[in-house]
């Protein structure tokens, strides 16, 4: 409604209603609204920066190292005796300070082969999408055939002949999943190649280096923030399967996956040991699935 | 589509080949030969035995013999397990997997498909949250997270069926691996068969089939039910993929003789050629069940012309 009952005039109303609309807002400042509407991405956020708060602070507040044992509380059930919040290990080490630096290490793991596993998917994404033809026929088959390949065995040699060091699981998870960024970018390079944009640079004579980084790549950046949060619970869990399965992260050192490997070992007489490190995963990685929907609704171009 | 069959066999040639390629130069870029051991042999006896393995070649001679054995289904020897070859210890552990992983995925398939199906039909229903619930929580708990609790209430605290282990085929041990693999695969068989048969049903050609006078009953099941399907089909294959990460993991966790196990056990001995047996071998079985899912598809979806 333009004309009010209190008296304003046509004209201020009018001039009301275009103020507003010319107070427009940027896309992300959209993209911000749209996010914080949505309760279960805003409650997970808030979850994970407490997990993260937790992890990084909590082993310099606790009094217990974590590989030190407490040989007065072997397989101690949660307790305040001794600050053993979340009770023991077999071997006397405090579950909860080895659950957070796990954390730390599940979290930098996922953290840096994101990183590298997105940087890679971009430049391989952008490239291919950008220059077409041939060349992208021939760079999107290796993404096909990555898919095809069951990454798991592959990983497991990976890590069998390389080994474990924390480097290398890193770079072993990278190389298996990097494939969906590309997917999308390429996707998304296609459709801006054909721009008007684009054309001018080319006409100017701006290079195509250039070209993909000046100006792909930045309007690249709503896919590629949403894909990334999806690679990250993704690139956890496939470290936390390694680790599972011994073949990851090593002791003393100990990450979400070691625990709950340590913990199945003796969840008859103590569960505890399970159910808090794989506790502490599976929220983890619940809010990251939910933050990554929050972010494609928010930013989805289409839903514009 | 004979061509189009015919080239998308040609094109599962350099998948395998690179896997094959790049597993294979990874096993040779490790220092150290099966040979090398505390105990020296005299040099020449490591020469005879290099020379009976082929290992005094050239690598590219060496590689070609390996993929000409692979072609005569030859595996190779294992490198820990003495009197073993590849090949008899994947004998002993493929009809396990083959059990527990085909016998999971054709019944979650079929549960699935139902439970989506009513769940889209019946929308806030008992079986639409049933769903709902299953799917959200297959995609947030991992596996061996999974895995583990399932053993935990129903193994140790209600005592229904075994821990683990294995005993021919028996049904009881069978039972809660079986559980776990259909559960992760049933969440996401039975939401994405509940999203397509809703987008389906909201189509121009269903409201057609109803404005004639078709019983809902013959609209979804002749009508509807085939086009939904096509993407549970297209889903098949990674989740395949997506198996043989669980299978591994599930045979870990009920201690399972299969091929999951038996990979997880070499790499834990640094037994190389046993591990690159295996992957070749399930890359083989990978690649050709991905392949055989693409023609499916092909020969459903009447859109798709080549």
């Amino acid at each position: 409604m333009l004309i009010t009952n209190n008296g304003d005039s046509l004209v201020q109303a009018l001039g009301k209603a275009t103020d507003i609309a010319i107070a427009g807002r940027s896309p992300w400042a959209d993209a911000r609204v749209r996010f914080l509407r949505n309760k279960a991405s805003v409650v997970s956020l808030c979850l994970l920066v407490l997990i993260v708060i937790v992890c990084v602070v909590g082993p310099f507040v606790l009094p217990h190292a974590f590989d030190s044992s407490d040989w007065d509380a072997m397989s101690l059930p949660p307790t305040f005796k001794n600050a053993h919040f979340l009770g023991t290990d077999d071997s006397g080490r405090d579950l909860l300070v080895r659950t957070l630096i796990g954390g730390r290490v599940s979290l930098m793991v996922g953290i840096l082969a994101t990183l590298s596993s997105v940087s890679l998917g971009i430049a391989w994404g952008a490239t291919a999408g950008f220059l077409g033809g041939k060349v992208d026929a021939f760079m999107m088959r290796i993404v096909d055939m990555m898919y095809a390949v069951p990454y798991l065995l592959i990983a497991i040699l990976m890590v069998t002949i390389l080994g474990r060091a924390f480097y290398l699981v890193v770079i072993t998870i990278t190389v298996f999943s990097w494939m969906d960024m590309a997917r999308v970018v390429r996707g998304q390079t296609l459709s801006l190649r054909s721009r008007e944009f684009i054309e001018a640079a080319r006409a100017i004579g701006v290079p195509t280096r250039r070209i993909i980084s000046q100006h792909i790549i930045p309007n690249l950046l709503g896919v590629v923030v949403v894909y990334t949060t999806v690679t990250v619970p993704g690139v956890i869990l496939t470290e936390s399967v390694l680790s599972f399965l011994g073949l990851g992260i090593q002791e003393p050192m100990t990450s979400w996956g070691v625990l709950i490997h340590d913990g199945t070992a003796v969840m008859e007489i103590s569960p505890w040991i399970l159910l808090f490190p794989a506790g502490f995963l599976s929220v983890t990685l619940y809010c990251f699935n939910y933050i990554g929907d929050g972010l494609r609704d928010a930013l989805d171009p289409k839903d514009r | 589509m004979w061509s189009y069959s015919f080239r998308r066999v040609l094109a599962t040639i350099p998948t395998l080949l690179a896997v094959i390629t790049v597993c294979y130069l990874l096993l040779h870029a490790t220092p150290g030969g099966p040979f090398d051991d505390e105990r020296k042999v005299s040099a020449a006896v490591l020469a005879n035995l290099q020379a009976k393995y082929h290992l005094d070649q050239p690598v590219w001679k060496q590689y070609l013999y390996y993929l000409n054995n692979l072609l005569h289904g030859d595996l190779g020897a294992s490198f820990r397990y003495e009197d073993w070859s590849v090949n008899e210890l994947v004998a002993k552990a493929l009809p396990v997997s083959a059990a527990i992983g085909g016998g999971s995925i054709v019944l979650a398939l079929l549960i699935g498909v139902t439970l989506g199906t009513v769940a889209a039909l019946r929308q806030n229903s008992v079986a639409d949250y049933l769903v709902m619930l299953v799917g959200n929580m297959g995609s947030a708990f991992p596996s061996f997270v999974i895995g583990p609790v399932l053993i935990l209430v129903f193994a140790i605290w209600l005592h229904w069926a075994p821990a683990g282990g294995w005993s021919d085929f028996a049904p009881r041990y069978m039972l809660l691996p079986m559980a776990l693999l259909i559960f992760i695969n049933v969440a996401t068989i039975g939401r994405v068969m509940r999203g397509s048969l809703i987008e389906v049903m909201h189509s121009n050609f269903i409201r057609t089939a109803r404005a004639k006078g078709l019983p809902m009953r013959t609209v979804v099941m002749r009508h509807a039910l085939k086009p939904a399907l096509l993407p549970v089909v297209s889903l098949v294959g990674p989740l395949a993929i997506s198996s043989i990460t669980a299978a591994v993991v599930t045979e870990s966790v009920f201690s399972l003789p299969g091929l999951g196990k038996l990979i997880v056990n070499g790499a834990g001995n640094r037994d190389y050629t046993l591990v690159l047996g295996l992957v070749v071998l399930v890359t083989v079985i990978a690649v050709t069940f991905n392949l055989l899912v693409d023609l499916a598809y092909a020969a459903l979806d009447p859109k798709i012309r080549y």
